[in-house]
């Protein structure tokens, strides 16, 4: 008889370690999944382009439930499938409509949730999180019959939202913490650069603002923004994209070790060997995680486990950012500012709107700012990876990977 | 409209023959060679070819000043006449002089000869032909008793053996040198010997190179004199036809050849291979340079080569004889009006009794000294201690390339008058003039000119006198005019002084002198300006020119026979010791002449050798601690230089090269003149140019970089510069001793930031690298590339850019690289200054389509093709 496998989380962690694990192994296991959202299991990460318009709902499906039946995997998808309870002494879940399973290996992949700053107003109507196809479909209903937004949070999800809305025809409104644009990413010229080619396509920026309180009309619904420097800002929808945080109630409702994430080793196990968890929802020696290439790096080295061939490790490499901002090529990598011991290679062409910084130490590159000319990205990732000495190429470095060894 | 006329090139000896096409209304020429002239039947090298570029008007000096101020000719020639004369009423006679050039046209030069020696009435007027020639005019006096060059080019045909002495010949009479090329593939019989401790270009079509010790000539040649004395004299010749040859053998005697190769630093097996085929060869030319001439033994080397073919008799006849390859275009014609200050005029001097009363009674004044007046290092000295009090240079340069030119710098700004004439505004000498008269320039000034085969040729005018610039003979007879010397200097038109020239080379002659032109004592001016290329003497005798003299062994000696010098070997006046250890020699490149006033307006010219170098032995290197491309600064007792270090073996181990042409206009620390030592030949008074002992060390240089840019740069804080002029570019190498606080607030210092342009930049600062660029709308307006070392990229395909209306995507993101985007070819250093075409080009198409010869690469690329001076590097890259 087959082992039970169950997935709780039908996202892009959970899934891809699913694929990984029928490409490994096909007949090892009888897998159910559970998903709290009425879908199969689709692209997060393109739901900004679904905002923008450049990509419907359908295009970002990557696995319909035909593929779930084809590899006989029973999905229970929607509202009343989320599951609510872990039993680890009988080994079963259950799920909110009272639906459970049994399993020999659990998988959480239960992502993240939006943080919902604690502002007066942060349950007015029209104040949503950009967090999944919910969230795009309010945010797409507001464009069409209203026309002002405030989007906070100047990090990539926040401009991406506002690339969206702006794209759908609304007045947009940035409103950040700090005086950097993505200034977990992106170093402070390279972030001027964003700043004004977002400018340029109508987004405005309130920078360096702290936010004081959302403010309601007669009908509970959110209609300005105020500020602790007194000001305020019409508005008629507010999008909160300040980040997330590891979606861990259930893991800790079951008595797994937590800490910011679930706790996981170097195969991805939580404290009980049992159970495995991949994604967002995890921590793992000490990070956590929001992008997705160390995502699908987790659910190779979990279906590695999973499939009992017990090899692969994980090991958090530097992963690198980019914007999806159609026409707007930003790349960072690794220690992108540097530090004291640290060395520094810039080039800019203003005009060109190009700015690469690399960040050199001990002769090996160990970080990267790209903006306006990207393609060399993967080149950089790929020597700070592999942790190449540079000495030999440094002076062509910046310009390029064609640019090294010639003449 | 266009008009073709035939003129000459303005630069070396040569004296080739140009076709101009000329378009007056846009001052524009093309350039090709006359294939009728006989110097140069079509051919002309790459600064000949090139001079179309130098007419431009940008850097003319185009209106009189006075003290910086625009004047007019009325007031600057008033002020001129009047100053000499307060000068000698105040001072005496000999407070005045005029320092003239080899570049003067004949009738220029006569007349100021005639207004210093006959009227104002002192010999204090010398030329730069001092620093070029002198040596072998006081060669040819002592054996010949006339300055005379006996043979002709077509002698090279004829030749079976050439001789080089001291002449890099492919690089400084390029032509000459391709017509002694051409000789050797029509006579495979024709062995070519170098001797010259480099190894030059011209070693290419050597079949015995003899990297002699430097100035250790006369040892060589003495020896051969003895080794000719055993088996090839020509006894009859020396019995009948000279004297002196006892004591110039026994002179000779102890140059066994053994002792002539230790002494000369010479392989012994090569020394016995010269001898035995200069003894074999009866047909054999001894063709010698600056570096026979500018030496303290300069005359003795040049009697010393004279010696042994007045010995085999192998003078006067076809293909045989000494023959001094002149540097200048004219300073043969210097020679003739008798322009330097011991000479008086047409072959007539101070000693020779009853020259002085004949030249007065031939310009009827009773002025004309008694003795010679100063030459040129020691008139400056003069200026400097005062005693010489107004000075007028024409046409030179001489505080670039007189010895210990520092003083001659100082001498100058002490003077109390200095009168500059010119065709280009800036110069370092005219910087330190009181008045700056603007002269004509080639291709304005019509006269004639005389070359190293005394072939007189005109140089005619192409266009008319450029704004008020005046031709330098009426710029001195209205001097002269003012002085109240009116009558001998009503002169019209230059063929009213050539006429005067001709009959006084006639007066009272009757075959007593060499230089007799007297045909044309009555040209007139339709035959003037037709004057067809002709050599000297021209008279009744001889109505269509003489090709070669002696061959009736007949000499303008008193007793009308050659003389035997005998030579004792001294070595040169300052010898290396410990504090400098090394000994500095100087010398010209291919593709500049002299001081680079007008070669270094043609952007094609400046991209051969671009910077002041200096070459260097690769175990001089390692002793200095020398990095090849870095700069080192050279010191002697005079003065000091920077320049890049190229380290090469065709130098000898011990000896420095460095080029002489760069001026403070072009460079920061790169004249050369400065160092070098102003010791001269006790006969000729010529400088000893090629022999200072120096030491050399690293610059310490904290940074290395250069600047393109379009426009010209007014450059502040920069200990080393050097100034490239290029195709729509100026370049600028560049170094520094000190870091500035940020390059970035340097580059926009330098560049003159206005903000209109648009900035890239790339910066690894702990590495020392910063470069930046800036482009203006589309094109590039200019770039700058600093590094910690002094290998930065390539200057050429960023060059290359200045010419385009716009820049490619992939040129402006490839820019700070210094290397074309892929798929673009960098063509590298240019090697073939004629067609532009680069190291990496020729190269390529070596590689790619298996080209074996020059001749395949020339069919292919056409590089080396046109003047031929670059087939040795083409050579080289051929391997």
């Amino acid at each position: 008889m087959k082992k039970r496998l169950v997935v709780i989380g039908n996202g892009m962690a959970g899934m891809r370690t699913v694929e990984e694990l029928l490409a490994a192994a096909p007949d090892q296991y009888e897998i159910t999944v559970f998903g709290a959202e009425p879908y199969g299991n689709y692209n997060r990460i393109l739901l900004s382009s679904v905002l923008c318009g450049e990509k419907n709902l359908g295009d970002i499906v990557i696995n319909d439930r035909e593929w779930y039946d084809h590899h006989g995997i029973r999905l229970h998808a929607g509202e009343t499938k989320a599951v609510v309870r872990i039993d680890r002494a009988k080994k079963q879940v259950h799920a909110q409509d009272g639906t459970s399973a049994a399993y020999d290996r659990l998988l959480i992949a239960t992502g993240s949730n939006a943080v919902k700053p604690a502002l007066p107003g942060n349950d007015l109507a029209g104040v949503v999180s950009f967090r999944d196809i919910a969230d795009v479909k309010t945010m797409l209903a507001y464009s069409r019959s209203h026309s002002k937004a405030v989007v906070l949070g100047g990090g990539l999800l926040g401009l991406e939202a506002a690339n969206g809305l702006v794209q759908r025809g609304m007045d947009v409104t940035v409103v950040h913490n700090n005086e950097v644009l993505l200034n977990r990413q992106l170093d402070k010229p390279a972030a001027k650069l964003l700043q004004a080619a977002l400018v340029k396509r109508g987004i405005h920026f309130k920078m360096a603002a702290q936010t004081q309180a959302l403010l309601s009309d007669a009908q509970g619904h959110i209609r300005a923004v105020s500020f602790t420097d007194g000001s305020e800002l019409p508005c008629d929808i507010f999008v909160m994209a300040v980040g997330v945080r590891p979606n861990i109630s259930l893991a800790q409702q079951a008595g797994l070790y937590c800490e910011r994430g679930i706790v996981v080793n170097d195969t991805l196990q939580s404290y009980d060997p049992s159970i495995y968890a991949v994604g967002e929802c995890i921590q793992h020696r000490g990070d956590t995680f929001g992008l997705v290439a160390p995502l699908f790096e987790q659910a190779k080295v979990c279906a590695n486990h999973l499939s009992a061939d017990g090899t692969a490790h994980y090991l958090t490499l530097p992963t690198a950012t980019k914007l999806k901002v159609t026409g707007i090529n930003l790349f960072s990598v690794g220690n992108f500012l540097g530090d004291a011991h640290s060395e520094t290679i810039h080039f800019t062409d203003a005009t060109l709107g190009v700015y690469k910084k690399l960040v050199i130490k001990a002769g090996k590159l160990v970080g990267a700012v790209l903006y306006g000319d990207t393609a060399d990205g993967s080149w950089y990732q790929e020597l700070l990876e592999q942790g190449q000495d540079i000495a030999g190429i440094r002076e062509g470095l910046v310009f390029g990977k064609q640019y090294v060894g010639i003449g | 409209m266009t008009q073709t006329i035939n003129t000459t090139c303005p630069y070396c000896g040569v004296g080739c023959g140009v076709n101009a096409t000329v378009s007056a209304s846009n001052r524009h020429i093309q350039i090709k060679g006359d294939q009728s002239h006989p110097a140069n039947f079509g051919r002309l090298c790459s600064k000949g070819s090139a001079l179309g570029e130098t007419v431009g008007l940008a850097e003319r000096l185009l209106e009189p000043r006075i003290n910086g101020q625009t004047a007019s000719w009325e007031a600057a020639l008033d002020l001129v006449a009047d100053t000499l004369l307060k000068t000698i009423a105040a001072h005496g006679k000999d407070s005045v002089a005029i320092y003239g050039s080899g570049q003067l046209l004949t009738e220029d030069y006569y007349v100021a000869n005639k207004l210093m020696k006959g009227f104002i009435g002192n010999a204090n007027i010398d030329t730069n032909s001092r620093l070029c020639m002198s040596s072998s005019v006081a060669g040819h006096k002592r054996a010949f008793g006339s300055d005379t060059v006996p043979g002709c080019y077509a002698d090279f045909e004829h030749a079976d053996l050439i001789v080089l002495i001291g002449s890099n010949t492919a690089w400084c009479h390029p032509v000459s040198f391709q017509r002694i090329r051409a000789a050797k593939e029509a006579n495979p019989r024709l062995k070519i010997v170098v001797i010259d401790p480099r190894r030059t270009a011209t070693c290419d079509i050597a079949d015995l190179h003899l990297p002699l010790a430097a100035g250790s000539d006369t040892t060589l040649f003495n020896g051969l004199l003895k080794h000719l004395s055993a088996s090839a004299l020509a006894d009859g010749y020396i019995r009948h036809h000279t004297q002196g040859f006892a004591e110039a053998l026994t002179a000779a005697s102890s140059a066994d050849m053994a002792q002539v190769a230790a002494d000369c630093l010479l392989n012994p097996a090569d020394v016995a291979l010269f001898f035995a085929w200069f003894t074999a060869t009866e047909k054999v030319m001894s063709l010698y340079s600056q570096g026979v001439n500018q030496s303290t033994s300069g005359t003795d080397k040049v009697n010393a080569i004279i010696n042994c073919h007045l010995a085999t008799g192998r003078i006067g006849k076809p293909g045989m004889g000494p023959f001094s390859l002149t540097g200048q275009p004219n300073a043969m014609g210097g020679r003739e009006v008798g322009g330097l200050s011991h000479q008086l005029a047409a072959h007539m001097d101070f000693a020779t009794p009853g020259d002085i009363n004949r030249v007065a009674r031939f310009w009827q004044t009773d002025n004309i000294p008694a003795q010679g007046g100063l030459p040129a290092v020691a008139l400056f000295d003069a200026i400097y201690e005062g005693k010489v009090k107004a000075v007028w240079i024409m046409g030179t340069n001489p505080v670039v390339s007189l010895p210990n030119a520092d003083k001659v710098k100082q001498a100058l700004q002490r003077c109390d008058f200095v009168v500059v004439s010119d065709c280009i505004a800036d110069t370092d000498t005219t910087a330190l003039a009181h008045v700056l008269l603007p002269a004509q320039g080639w291709s304005e000034k019509n006269g004639t000119v005389t070359n190293s085969e005394r072939r007189i040729s005109r140089q005619r005018s192409l266009f008319n006198g450029a704004g008020n610039a005046k031709p330098d003979w009426w710029i001195i007879c209205q001097v002269a005019q003012r002085m109240g010397f009116g009558e001998a200097f009503a002169f019209q038109h230059p063929v009213e002084i050539f006429r005067e020239h001709a009959a006084l080379s006639g007066f009272e002659n009757h075959g007593s002198r060499d230089f007799d032109i007297s045909a044309f004592a009555d040209i007139s001016l339709t035959d003037y300006d037709d004057l067809q290329p002709v050599q000297w003497p021209v008279n009744a005798a001889n109505p269509h020119g003489t090709a070669r003299l002696f061959a009736d062994g007949r000499f303008f000696t008193p007793s009308g026979k050659a003389q035997f010098i005998a030579i004792t070997p001294r070595p040169p006046a300052n010898l290396p010791d410990t504090d400098y250890p090394l000994i500095l020699n100087t010398g010209r490149l291919r593709d500049q002449w002299h001081t680079m006033t007008r070669t270094a307006l043609a952007s094609q010219l400046n991209q051969h050798k671009p910077e002041p170098f200096v070459e260097v032995h690769p175990t001089d290197a390692e002793r200095f601690g020398l990095l090849h491309n870095s700069l080192a600064t050279l010191e002697s007792r005079w003065g000091n230089m920077t320049a890049r270090v190229h380290i090469t073996d065709g130098q000898k181990p011990g000896n420095l090269f460095v080029p002489m042409h760069w001026t403070a206009h072009y460079a920061s620390h790169g004249r050369m003149g400065a160092l070098v030592n102003p010791a001269v030949d006790p006969v000729s008074k010529q400088p000893e140019c090629k022999h200072t002992p120096a030491r050399i060390r690293t610059y310490p240089a904290a940074w290395y970089g250069f600047i393109l840019a379009r426009q010209p740069l007014t450059l502040s804080g920069t200990a080393y510069w050097v100034k490239v002029k290029g195709e729509q570019f100026y370049r600028y190498e560049l170094a520094g001793e000190h870091l500035p606080t940020t390059w970035q607030a340097w580059a926009q210092n330098q560049l003159g930031e206005d903000g209109t342009g648009q900035w890239q930049e790339y910066q690894d600062a702990s590495n020392g690298n910063y470069r930046a660029a800036r482009l203006v709308g589309q094109q590039l307006d200019c770039v700058v590339f600093i590094a910690t070392h002094p290998n930065l990229p390539e200057r050429n395909w960023l060059t290359s850019l200045f010419v385009k209306a716009a820049l490619s995507d992939a040129e402006r993101r490839a820019l700070l690289t210094g290397k074309p985007p892929l798929g673009v070819a960098d063509v590298g250093t240019i090697v073939c200054a004629c067609f532009n075409v680069g190291e990496k080009t020729i190269r390529t198409a070596i590689q790619e389509q298996g080209l074996k010869t020059p001749q395949e690469v020339g069919r292919c690329l056409k590089a080396g093709t046109n003047c031929g001076s670059c087939v040795p590097e083409v050579k080289a890259l051929l391997g």
